[in-house]
Formats: structure tokens, sequence, C-alpha cells
């Protein structure tokens, strides 16, 4: 079994020691919003629902997809997203 | 803690050859009435004449009696050690023991061998497998598949190259180091003034790549770092170029092996490389002068990363710089330049020092831009063959200094708003003064270098200088 590993915090430690999430957006004006379908079946009903009402606000949306939900996105969409968006959604079904 | 019992402790191991030498020895003991507790390091069967060994692989007593050597032999009584014997001395086991006869046929006297408390690297181990470190940081948790080195990217502690992971270990090796507490407030660091001990000093080392021998040299940088005079602060926040640039003085540079020689600006001695990221990485990760966050560089400059040498005082025909700045004649000291890159100057023809230094002040005659006046200061690093030149015409360091500021006074005509077609410049009534191009202690010199090539350095400095910026700091580097 590979153990875990201590490491001693190099910083001022006023921040959490757990990594902090991304700060969600004030706003989604004048972003670019990627929904991204992770492969599992009816996603994509959820995306065209969610892409519909982004567009009704007058949104900038893009459609990306990986090839299977059972890997992690292969890197070219990740990199693809993360040039030409700001915001990324992940359609999570069953 | 472990306790013992009164009475007498071996502790021994089997890859000891004295260990092994006193077979008869260890039987004799358990033959006679009193208590016998028999510590084995590396083999619990051993030793072959004793039933009841106490398995230390674990090296918990071992570490817990202090043990430097084995064989040793302690009487223990009351809870505590009464006396040791190290080794094999048959008098002082004999003694000891209060059992005439014992190790009869032995020789006198036979060294023993090192414990395996003592191995390089155990004492660190067990201090932390024994929770004996007294550090006071905070622990991370990396868990069991994450890649400890991506760890340091992710948390945002790498200057963007790879960090060596700060284990409980390699911190207690590297405080090593210092003679220092690690607990010691050095100070404030900014840019959030977020206080900063020995102990988060010797992490930022340990991530650096440092070597436990250049803690000292870090420790001086920090805390020169952290003087009003050198503007920590602002030399962070800065757009301009500028980073600490770390000039070490002293036996500490040969001692730790640092680089004054071919090369000591550049890349390849692991002291020069670490210290001055050690520096930059405790700016960062306590400070937290982040590019992006304060620091607000337009560019910056490599420099950023590390930026370290070790002046070459093998000449003695000048003072080394340490002393021009107050420091006594043969003590190590760190001097903190505000340093923007260096500006080469390949004057290969001057065999005077008189044209040597009007062939270098064309170069120092741009710093910053070439019509800025007194507005940088700069720094020569000058190489053994431009200081060969001096040499043999017996100038002095302060003759040359001089000379190179009576070279570096022009009409300020040249140099006014406007002059030669640029708009940069000095207020245009100053056309009919002459202006130096730098302020008095403006302009210094360190040597270095390889023994080939008639060139030398010029590193121009931050924008802000002296009374409204940064100044040179100098320190003494302690233990």
């Amino acid at each position: 079994m590979i153990e875990s590993q201590i490491l001693l915090d190099p910083t001022a430690e006023v921040s959490p020691a757990k990594r902090q999430r991304v700060t969600p957006p004030d706003s989604l004006e004048g972003k670019t919003i990627a929904l991204l379908d992770i492969g599992k079946r009816r996603g994509n009903v959820f995306l065209d629902r969610l892409e519909e009402c982004m567009a009704e606000r007058g949104l900038t949306v893009k459609r990306y997809a990986k090839p299977t939900n059972t890997k992690v996105a292969p890197l070219n969409v990740v990199q693809t997203i993360a040039m030409e968006c700001d915001i990324v959604v992940e359609a999570l079904s069953d | 803690m472990p306790t013992f019992q009164d009475g007498f402790i071996i502790v021994a191991k089997r890859e000891c050859p004295t260990c092994e030498l006193l077979e008869s020895v260890y039987a004799e003991l358990a033959a006679h009435d009193v208590v016998l507790s028999v510590f084995s390091q590396d083999d619990p069967s051993f030793p072959d004449s004793l039933n009841d060994v106490i398995d230390d692989t674990g090296l918990e007593n071992s570490y817990s009696l202090d043990v430097e050597t084995v064989p040793t032999l302690i009487r223990w009584k009351g809870g505590k050690e009464v006396k040791r014997a190290i080794g094999w001395n048959k008098t002082e086991w004999r003694d000891l023991t209060g059992i005439n006869g014992l190790g009869g046929d032995l020789p006198e006297n036979q060294p023993g061998c090192g414990s395996i408390t003592v191995e390089p690297g155990m004492p660190e181990t067990l201090a932390v497998r024994f929770g004996d470190t007294n550090l006071e940081a905070r622990r991370i948790e990396v868990a069991a598949m994450e890649d400890d080195i991506e760890v340091g990217f992710e948390r945002g502690w790498s200057d963007g190259l790879p960090v060596v992971p700060p284990t409980e270990v390699r911190v207690v090796r590297m405080l090593t180091g210092t003679t220092r507490d690690p607990a010691e407030v050095l100070g404030n660091i900014p840019p959030n003034l977020a206080s900063c001990t020995v102990e988060k000093v010797a992490i930022n080392a340990v991530m650096a790549g440092c070597k436990p021998e250049y803690l000292p040299v870090v420790l001086a940088a920090v805390e020169a770092a952290l003087e009003p005079d050198f503007c920590m602060h602002g030399l962070l926040c800065t757009t301009h170029f500028a980073a600490p640039m770390v000039i070490v003085n002293g036996p500490i540079t040969k001692a730790i092996g640092m680089n004054s020689g071919g090369n000591a600006l550049g890349q390849g001695n692991r002291a020069n490389s670490t210290i001055g990221r050690a520096l930059q990485l405790v700016i960062r990760n306590v400070g937290g002068g982040v590019p992006g966050g304060i620091d607000r560089a337009t560019l910056g400059n490599p420099g950023k990363l590390t930026y370290c040498m070790a002046e070459d005082e093998s000449d003695p025909i000048w003072d080394p710089f340490s002393v021009d700045r107050g420091i006594a004649s043969g003590k190590s000291a760190v001097t903190l330049y505000a340093a923007e890159g260096m500006l080469g100057n390949m004057g290969d023809m001057s065999r005077t020092p008189e044209s040597l230094t009007r062939s270098l002040a064309m170069s120092l005659r741009v710093i910053g831009h070439p019509k800025k006046i007194q507005a940088h200061d700069a720094m020569i690093v000058l190489s053994p063959e431009h200081l060969r030149v001096y040499r043999e015409a017996g100038w002095s360091k302060a003759r040359a200094l001089e000379e190179f500021n009576k070279v570096l006074t022009f009409s300020g005509a040249d140099f006014i708003e406007g002059a030669h077609g640029v708009a940069e410049g000095i207020s245009p009534d100053r056309a009919d003064e002459q202006v130096s191009k730098f302020k008095p202690d403006g302009l210094n010199i360190v040597r270095a270098g390889g023994i080939a090539g008639m060139m030398s350095a010029i590193i121009g400095s931050w924008a802000a200088t002296g009374e409204r910026g940064s100044k040179l700091v100098t320190k003494e580097i302690g233990t």
C-alpha cells in the first residue's frame, strides 16, 4: 500500500490547508461558456436545455464532448476549452 | 517514550564485529543475578547466546537512550542512567558491572561501531518518527497517488520550476545547518508582512534545493531583504525588471562551494543557484509576493528565479566588497543589490586602465536609459583579465571608481529632454551643468569570472535607488 505523505507548509498559513476551488464569477455577462457532454446517456438533454436558456439570455455558449464518461477528458478537449472559454459546465447524468 | 528496567542495558547489532566478539560476555552477564536488557538494532536473533533479546530494529529504544556507538553498556537505576561504557573496554565493563572476571580472554580494548541511529540521514528520520522535531508549520497531507512534485505547482509554491517536496525529515535536516532556534522570528516578509521564522526559511530552502550548510547564507539574505533600507516591498511591486541579487563574500563561499569563477552569473553551481532561489521562494510563499499579484513587473528578468554569486577574493590587490561595506576582513557576509539583468561589455583591446575605464564607462552610460542621470546605480562585475589591467597599473579600487566618475561626467546639454531627438531626458534648465551619470556611491565593483576573457558585466539597479528606493544592504553571515 502506498502511504500518504506529510509536507510542511511553506506559506504564511493564511489560507486553508485544503486547496481552494476557483472562485465563481460574479456575473456571466461577456463570458464564453463551455458546455461539456461527458459522454453519459441523456447528458445532452440537460445541456440542450441549458444552452437554450443561456441563448435566451444572450450568453455565448460553445459545446464540447468527451469520447467516453469512463476516462478523464482528453488533453486536446481540456486545452481547447481553456483557450476558447471562461467557464465550463459539465453534465453529470444517469 | 520507552521505559527501562533497573539493571544493565546493552545495545548491540550483529553487523558490528565488536558486538559479535562479546557473545561470551553477554552469556556471562546473563548467568549472573542481574536484570539484563539487550537490544538488537538489526537482528532480534542476535546475540545468539541470549533468548530474550529485545527487538529494536525500529530503533526507538536506541534513539531514546541516545546511543551513538554499539555496543553500549548502560547501568540504569531509578528510571535514569547511572553510567555507560562505549565500545568494549574490559576494565570499564568490569567496573560498571562489578563482575571482576568479565570477558576473561578477550582483548583489553576493542572500539565499537556506529549505531544505526547515527547513520547518515537517520537522526532526522528518527526525530520525525518519534515526534521529536518541535516543528510548528502546518502539516499538509499529500494523498498516496498524488505526485509530490506536482503538489508544489498545484498549491502555488513553485516559481515555475519543480520544488523539492518539504518533508519533515528534509526540513529537520535543513535545520541542522544552523544553530538558530527554528521558532526565532526573523521579521515580517513583504508584501503581506507575514511573520517569518527560521523554520519557514528552512522549508523554503528545502524546496529551493539548498543543502543544510547553505542555510546561514539564506537566513542572512532574508534578514538583509527585511532591512528597511533595502525596500523589498517596493522592489517586489515595481513594474521595473529588478530583483534582489545576493553577493556573497568571505570564507563561507569556499566552504560551501560557491562559484565566483567561470559562469559565476550562470548556471551549474548548486549553492549559487539555490541560495538565490530560496530567498525568492521565501518572498513568494511567506510574503505572498506572486507575479500577477503584487509583483507587477512589466517583463521581469531571469534573475527573479535566482540571482546569486560569490565574489572572487583570490587577488588581494583589492579588498573584498564586504570589507568595503564595513564587514571585518575574514568574516562572511551577504550583500543584497536591487538588480536588473546584466549587460556584457566585451572590451578586449584595452591594456591601460585609462582605456579600460573609458571602455567600460561606455556601457555604464546607457544603464537605465542613455539619457537618464543619477536615476540608477550600477554594479561592475569585473573579470580577472580586466582586473589584471588595473593590477598591473597599480590602481586601487578607489582610484578606479574615481576615474569612472570622472569619465561619466558629461555636459548636461546632451541629456536634456528632446536632445538628440529623444523626448527622454533631464530638465532643459540643466543644459549648462556638468552632470554625473551616477550618484556618489552609486557605482560599485565586485570581482568574478573565469580566467579567460577580457569582458565584464554591468548590472544596473532598480529605477528607485538611494533614499527614494533601495540601498545596498550587507549582513554578516551567522551560524
